[in-house]
């Protein structure tokens, strides 16, 4: 759970990185987008070929970690097979509460996401094959589509405050009380850094500064 | 103070148990919540009723034998103003009139065997599968011939503080030993006697730990929270780095 939860860390940068430079202007936009797509590590690897092993590495951990995920959860739940009558949590964070069903909820907005960026089979607002710039453009235009990204990034950052501390304790990084207050403000300053990164984009599409 | 107790009542691990009202009046402040359940026992057997069955032995809060779980919380920490067992924790930290409930520590390697009362040898299992160090017999050696750090010493002894009440499986909604596994690992760990079987050690006590029926641990921290030790969350961080290199060691 921890490495792969890492590496989709590491992918969820990426991308906010790569959302942001929509701010400076369609060409770029789509230059670095079509980078992404065929160039990237050309001519190491054939034109094109990079983004199916990505889409593969990023498929594999999204299965191992679901997987992880329903092996622990059978384990928990045949670990406390009698419910406690009345519980009191001292410690747990609402984030750390909400990590299996949140991961569920995750998952539904990213096959949405997928169906309409990716395979673009769902179009608010724009038609298939436009370039990538005009089609986040043209979805983030409606507002509706922006409260829902907005729900899920937030479901996405608390999976991720509570899932970068519990990734780094699992390798072993936890190592003192002062190791364990360090990992719990990572986690926050990263969750909170992909909030932000993630939604500023469409937020900015909505009030027309990026048209 | 009177109290109103809800008390998780079951005869056996067959039959199944349900919550029982019962008013304890003219408890006073100063008792421990073990000393009330010994005046509502009083109570009861005067009446010709069933006492309640609850495990104690120290009554200091060194022993680890007492514990339930208080208003849903282990050793009722979140009635008390610090770290504390079940023997420690006194009336005065509930309200006149509170209602309290009651209950067993609850996981599948613990089953109740009678009301309050829960066999925890599980924990014993896990320490015979390799919390302990292999010595040659004879006479003890000379303390100073083996030195240790004093900063691993202590923090040996930090983990070696553990008494095994099982609060932390009791809290931890995943039901995981992990805390109870990794003071151990930690203990033997920080200190030169632990070195030897340091790596065949943490794969067998993990082993035992996952055989046993506990969950796995997901770094909530409820554990460390109510634990009458302060064992701190982490050790299960150093169980993860021997788990870890122990792949890598014979």
């Amino acid at each position: 759970m921890a490495i792969t939860g890492l590496v989709m860390i590491g992918f969820l940068l990426m991308h906010m990185y790569g959302n942001l430079k929509a701010f400076l202007g369609a060409e770029v936009f789509d230059h670095y987008a079509h980078w992404l797509k065929t160039d990237l590590l050309y001519p190491l690897l054939p034109q094109g070929w990079f983004i199916w092993i990505f889409r593969f590495v990023l498929l594999a951990c999204i299965a191992a970690h679901m997987y992880a995920a329903a092996v622990l959860t059978g384990r928990a739940h045949g670990a406390r097979s009698t419910k406690y009558v009345t519980t009191d949590r001292i410690q747990e964070t609402y984030a750390a509460r909400t990590m299996r069903w949140g991961g569920v909820i995750i998952v539904g907005f990213l096959v949405f996401h997928l169906l309409q960026f990716t395979v673009q089979a769902v179009t608010p607002g724009f038609t298939p094959g436009t370039s990538p710039y005009e089609m986040v453009v043209l979805s983030f235009q409606q507002w509706w589509l922006v409260l829902a990204y907005a729900i899920w990034i937030v479901a996405v950052c608390m999976h991720v405050r509570h899932g970068v501390w519990s990734a780094l304790t699992t390798l072993g990084a936890n190592t003192s009380p002062g190791a364990r207050r360090f990992l719990d403000g990572l986690a926050w300053v990263i969750a909170v850094v992909l909030f932000v990164g993630f939604m500023i984009m469409p937020v900015a599409v909505l009030l027309g500064w990026i048209n | 103070m009177n109290i109103n107790l809800r008390v998780w009542r079951q005869p056996n691990a067959q039959t199944p148990g349900k919550m029982v009202s019962y008013r304890v009046e003219g408890v006073s402040e100063d008792m421990s919540f073990l000393e009330m359940l010994d005046l509502l026992n009083e109570d009861l057997t005067v009446k010709g009723e069933e006492p309640v069955a609850f495990d104690h032995d120290c009554r200091e809060g060194i022993c680890g034998m007492c514990g339930v779980v208080i208003n849903g919380a282990a050793h009722g920490r979140s009635a008390s103003p610090v770290p504390t067992t079940t023997c420690q924790l006194h009336m005065r930290s509930f309200a006149d009139e509170a209602t309290i409930d009651v209950e067993p520590w609850r996981a599948g390697a613990f089953p109740v065997i009678k009301d309050l009362v829960v066999d925890r040898t599980a924990f014993d299992r896990i320490i015979q599968a390799g919390g302990f160090i292999s010595v040659n017999a004879g006479s003890a050696p000379e303390a100073h011939s083996v030195p240790a750090p004093k900063a691993e010493a202590d923090r040996a002894f930090d983990a070696a503080t553990c008494i095994g009440c099982g609060a932390c499986v009791a809290a931890c909604p995943n039901g995981s030993g992990m805390l109870f596994t990794s003071a151990k690992i930690t203990h033997l760990a920080m200190l030169p006697q632990g070195q030897p079987e340091r790596y065949t050690r943490v794969r067998t006590m993990v082993a035992q730990h996952d055989d046993e029926g506990f969950g796995g641990c997901s770094n909530i921290g409820e554990c460390a929270a109510v634990c009458p030790k302060q064992i701190p969350l982490d050790t299960i961080s150093q169980l993860n780095r021997d788990l870890m290199k122990s792949l890598f060691k014979r």
